[in-house]
This record gives structure tokens, C-alpha cells and sequence, in this order.
């Protein structure tokens, strides 16, 4: 049931909502959070032998979608958090975030 | 845009930017009141012959000069904090749009469908055509859709620059590390300028804003043609 609304919201996405998490005039926490979001889901354990080849570290939309799938849960999350953080966060700081994710240097708690 | 030997602000362009002209003309209005009353006491005091050498207090006229000042702070204070809170209404953005801060120049990005983004340089005075604006005019705007609540995130990528577009009556700090929301709705089509609000080096002076508001349709048009030619 989640799904489909989360589904109706992207269908309808004109850019990032209101977040009552974050209500004022500082949205850095809120470009962040998203940003983890869309990462930390494929973190979530699965079993897949894939998972231990060399590449595991570099996180993007396909890899989030390619774990939610294999653990047979619904890839939609993935998806919200993507645009979400798209709209919001500024392109140089998800270029050096995905950089840091690459390296193993990325300063946030996955 | 401002205007030489310019008084006033300039023409409002959005809602917010109304309501702070109505505010500032009412708060203004009470000033000149009380500077007429000032000035006009001080000249009765200085320019008469009479004195009176036994007055000891008053009551009454030292409760009047307490209460009606306090009632005039009142009648400003309440249109000021409606304004306030007004600005803090939560809006539901159609559009969000991120401004970064350069030494010495704006870089704005679309990426609510596809990246987009473009650098904002100012046009140096020699290669102004006529009837452009100097100091003011960039090679590429901000090109915004009328009627649209628009959200405006601004950053920094290097030091503090501030984000300013009087006639929609709009400033944000530019930090850099943070991203500062800001949002206002363009009430009418036209071309609004700004400049950079925050001291940032050599060029501060030269790295203005520009904020185009059209129709929907065209923002579109403009929209697909700059993700083409990038």
C-alpha cells in the first residue's frame, strides 16, 4: 500500500515537498537525509553473492534498486530519495559525496 | 530596476515585497508625524520670551507620554510581526531551483527533471549593447515562471555571498555548506536585478542577479532549449 502511494507521489513530483522534519530556512540536513536515504537502501543486508565483488562499494539508483529487488522488497523508496536529493542538493556536493562513496571516504554514517 | 536619484524602493514584484512597501510607507508615516511634533516643540521652546521657573511635576502629561508611545509601538509592532509570520507561511514549491556562489559569478541549477545548470557572468560594460543596464545585466538569467511558487536554495562554493533581488523582496546569505531556502511567487512578467549582498573579494561589485519571470509556456520553451545547447 506504501508502494502505490509512493508511486502516485512520483508520478505527480513536480519538485521536493515540504518536510515538516525540516521546517526553516536551513535545508542542508534535509538535502542530506535524503541523500543517505537513497544510499543507506541498498545497504540493507541481503544475501546475494554479488554483493562481495570489488564494485559493491559504488553506490547509485541501480544498485539501490538491484538490492531491493533481490530481497523482493518494492524499489520505490530508491526512487522518492533520488529526486528528493536531486531537487535539492546541489550538484557539486552529490558529485563529491558519490567521489567520497567511491573511496570509502564518505563522512556519513551508512 | 533602481533608478538614479532613487527614493523609494522599486516597483514590488511579488506579494511579500507589497506588503513590505504598504509596512515601511505606514512606519514611515508615524516618524514623520513624530518628527513634525518634535521639531515643531522645539521651535515653540526656543523661540518664545515666557518662562516658568515653578513647575515641579505632572502627572498627566507624563501618562499620556508614556501610553501613547507604547500605543504607537503597538501599531507598529502588530503589522510587523503579521508580515513576519506571513513570510513564514509554508509554501508548496512548483519549483526548486539552487543558486551557488562564485568568485565573482551565480551558477544556477535546475534538477528537478534533468540537470540542468548555467553559469551567470556579468556583461562587462564595453560589451553592452544599447539599452542594457551596467553593472547589472548577465549573459545568461534566471529564468523563472510567473505565478509559480518557487523555492531558491542558496549556497556558496567557496566564501559568503549573499542572494538579492530587491523587487521581489528577497535576500539569503550564501554559506558555504549550507543550503538556505528561500521562496517567493512572481506576481508579473518582467526582468528584476540584484546584486550580490555580501562582501566576497575583488568582483563583489560585479557579479549580479537577474531573475526573469514568464509565462509557464515559455519557461518551458527556454527550459528544453538550454538542456539542448548544453
Amino acid at each position: 500500500m506504501m508502494a502505490e502511494d509512493i508511486q502516485a507521489k512520483l508520478k505527480n513530483y513536480k519538485t521536493a515537498p515540504f518536510d515538516a522534519r525540516f521546517p526553516n530556512q536551513n535545508q542542508t540536513r534535509n538535502c542530506f537525509q535524503n541523500y543517505l536515504g537513497m544510499n543507506i537502501m541498498w545497504l540493507l543486508p541481503v544475501s546475494t553473492s554479488w554483493q562481495r565483488s570489488p564494485d559493491y562499494s559504488k553506490p547509485d539508483f541501480h544498485r539501490c534498486t538491484k538490492v531491493l529487488t533481490a530481497k523482493g522488497a518494492d524499489t520505490t523508496p530508491c526512487e522518492w530519495f533520488r529526486r528528493v536529493y536531486k531537487s535539492l542538493c546541489p550538484i557539486s556536493w552529490i558529485n563529491k559525496w558519490n567521489d567520497q562513496l567511491e573511496e570509502g571516504t564518505f563522512p556519513g554514517k551508512i | 530596476m533602481a533608478h538614479p536619484s532613487q527614493l523609494g524602493f522599486q516597483d514590488a514584484a511579488s506579494p511579500v515585497m507589497e506588503e513590505l512597501i504598504h509596512f515601511h510607507d505606514h512606519t514611515l508615516m508615524i516618524v514623520f508625524l513624530i518628527s513634525a511634533l518634535v521639531l515643531y516643540v522645539i521651535t515653540a521652546m526656543v523661540s518664545t520670551k515666557l518662562t516658568n521657573k515653578y513647575i515641579l511635576d505632572s502627572q498627566e502629561i507624563e501618562i499620556v507620554w508614556t501610553i501613547l508611545p507604547a500605543i504607537i509601538l503597538i501599531m507598529i509592532a502588530l503589522p510587523s510581526l503579521r508580515i513576519l509570520y506571513l513570510m513564514d507561511e509554508i509554501n508548496d514549491p512548483h519549483l526548486t531551483i539552487k543558486a551557488m556562489g562564485h568568485q565573482w559569478y551565480w551558477s544556477y541549477e535546475y534538477t528537478d527533471y534533468e540537470d540542468l545548470g548555467f553559469d551567470s557572468y556579468m556583461i562587462q560594460t564595453q560589451d553592452l549593447t544599447p539599452g542594457q543596464f551596467r553593472l547589472l545585466e548577465t549573459d545568461h538569467r534566471m529564468v523563472v515562471p510567473m505565478e509559480s511558487p518557487v523555492r531558491v536554495l542558496v549556497s556558496a562554493e567557496d566564501v559568503l555571498h549573499s542572494w538579492a533581488v530587491p523587487a521581489l523582496g528577497v535576500k539569503m546569505d550564501a554559506v558555504p555548506g549550507r543550503l538556505n531556502q528561500t521562496a517567493f511567487i512572481i506576481s508579473r512578467p518582467g526582468v528584476y536585478y540584484g546584486q550580490c549582498s555580501e562582501i566576497c573579494g575583488a568582483n563583489h561589485s560585479f557579479m549580479p542577479i537577474v531573475v526573469e519571470a514568464v509565462p509557464l509556456e515559455h519557461f518551458e520553451a527556454w527550459s528544453s532549449s538550454m538542456l539542448e545547447e548544453a
